[in-house]
């Protein structure tokens, strides 16, 4: 096996190259990288995948953070999807409704699988169990999902960043919603080219999106944008299914990110500063939650 | 490259809110109370940046005591930290500082019994990935991802090559190594990232090394 892949572009031409999935790709590197076997490795995704459809099949029964702000969208999704008349379609809300599902499970401190981050860990579980309903695929190729979508995070991670406060929300569902994209494609029989244009297509409608969590929770509006961006991701991988492409190339799409983040000023940075933390709203929450003192003791 | 493994990327499994200010957040302080070797009897934590802005939101605060209690990042016992501690005999205190630091993910954590006291700097780099960059004043880096042995020895030549070798002695790779000093020909300090877990007999060979001062441990 080659050098590792450092971006996109490398990682599509080893897969077109050697005829391989992107899945495969990552999945040959991870041995080499961590001297670990290939069982190893599947058996340790194969639990990432349990501990997300557990986040999943907890949030769609119902469950509310400690502050109250979030809780029982999913539920609310799910009844809604079940009349038959969503507008988006079936699959898309039940995309929707999934990633709503573990990030709620997220707020309220449940256990999650973090994907990239864990304020974005709705996204690609979303669209990964609303996606298996129509292409039923095998045990092994959801756990695939996972590589393909990690694949994709790992050059986001290495040349830009997954941190909220690193990057803005951009970094964080941007990277998740990309991610998805691209495994969609693979799960749906696209080729590794059309991953990447699907994962460019979402970037570029996630660009510059600020991270402003109300009260600093990762609530408001964290588990809305994973809803979106769940939605994105489907959405994008159709457009790449029908052969759209993106006029501007993957690696540079990730770059320009990357670029936006590092001029995005820090009140717009999971500071809890701007945006819609610091709406007249966004502070009378906070004050309600934390009793208008943020700062203090923990003792 | 910061991120190695696919593992990185899809994963921790942990305990929400929070990747970075959470996860990230209890593998600090758990890296902390490997290398002080115990459960310390006090801890002030020190949060810089978005650390110190929205720590309570995160759970941040639990989740390093969490840490320091010895959780890791998929304890249920994250979320009840405070109690646990106080249960233990462990106090704490954490003071939000407005000074400006490198990374917006900042903790610095002092911790201490009647025996001793450490300092030690994290930082948390998202998606649960963390990074030391200061212990007791000295600048290094370290991932916590590996065993490492970190060596505080006088600034001597020989020392580093007396510590090399003793490790070749018991077959153990060296997958990373750093050295720094506050002061040339003063006290300096050895970071080496292994590939296995060092046993006592190992560290008990490096402690009476010349001009070897102090030796710690993270395990894997």
């Amino acid at each position: 096996m080659e050098a590792l892949f450092r971006n996109v572009r490398e990682l599509v031409e080893r897969a077109e190259k050697e005829e391989k999935l992107i899945s495969e790709i990552m999945i040959e590197q991870e041995m080499l990288m961590t001297d670990r076997s290939r069982e190893d490795i599947m058996i340790q995704m194969d639990r990432n995948l349990t501990v997300m459809e557990e986040a999943v099949e907890k949030g769609l029964k119902g469950v509310h953070s400690v502050s109250g702000l979030t809780g029982g969208d999913a539920v609310l999704l799910q009844k809604y999807r079940e009349t038959g008349n969503a507008l988006s379609g079936d699959l898309l809300l039940d995309a929707v409704s999934k990633a709503v599902a573990t990030n709620e499970v997220n707020a309220a401190m449940g256990t999650i699988c973090a994907t990239p981050t864990a304020g974005s860990a709705g996204v690609v579980p979303g669209t990964l169990f609303a996606v298996q309903n129509k292409l039923n695929p095998t045990r092994e190729q959801m756990i695939r999902y996972l590589f393909t979508a990690g694949a994709f995070g790992f050059v986001v991670a290495n040349n830009a960043s997954i941190s909220g406060a690193a990057g803005g929300c951009q970094a964080e569902v941007g990277s998740a919603a990309g991610m998805a994209s691209a495994a969609i494609i693979e799960m749906a029989g696209g080729t590794p080219q059309q991953s990447s244009e699907a994962f460019a297509i979402t970037m570029k409608n996630m660009l510059g999106l600020v991270c402003d969590p109300v009260a600093g929770l990762v609530e408001v509006p964290c588990v809305k944008r994973n809803a979106m961006g769940a939605a994105n991701a489907v959405v994008a991988a159709d457009m790449a299914l029908a052969g759209v492409t993106s006029r501007i190339p993957c690696d540079e799409v990730i770059g320009a990110m990357f670029e936006i983040g590092q001029s995005m000023p820090s009140a717009l940075r999971e500071t809890a500063k701007g945006g819609l933390a610091a709406t007249p709203t966004g502070r009378w929450l906070e004050s309600k939650i934390f009793g208008g003192a943020v700062v203090g003791s923990g003792q | 490259m910061k991120f190695k493994s696919v593992f990185d990327i899809i994963g921790p499994v942990m305990i929400g809110p929070s990747s970075s200010h959470t996860a990230g957040a209890a593998r600090i302080g758990r890296v902390a109370r490997d290398l002080f070797g115990r459960q310390p009897d006090w801890a002030k934590v020190h949060l810089y940046g978005s650390f110190a802005e929205t720590y309570k939101g995160h759970s941040t605060d639990v989740a390093i005591i969490g840490g320091l209690l010895d959780y890791d990042t998929f304890d249920e016992r994250i979320k009840t930290s405070f109690e646990e501690a106080q249960n233990a005999g462990m106090t704490f205190e954490f003071i939000p500082e407005t000074g400006h630091v490198d990374h917006p993910n900042t903790a610095r954590i002092v911790i201490g019994d009647k025996d001793s006291e450490m300092s030690m700097m994290g930082i948390s780099i998202g998606g649960g990935k963390i990074e030391i960059t200061e212990l007791n004043g000295f600048p290094l880096r370290l991932s916590g991802n590996h065993p490492a042995i970190l060596v505080v020895h006088e600034d001597r030549s020989g020392c580093i090559a007396n510590v090399a070798n003793c490790l070749y002695k018991y077959d153990i790779n060296i997958g990373h190594m750093e050295v720094s000093r506050k002061e040339r020909g003063h006290m300096a300090l050895m970071v080496i990232e292994v590939d296995q877990n060092v046993d006592k007999e190992v560290m008990d060979d490096l402690r009476k090394l010349p001009n070897i001062t102090q030796v710690t441990r993270i395990a894997d």
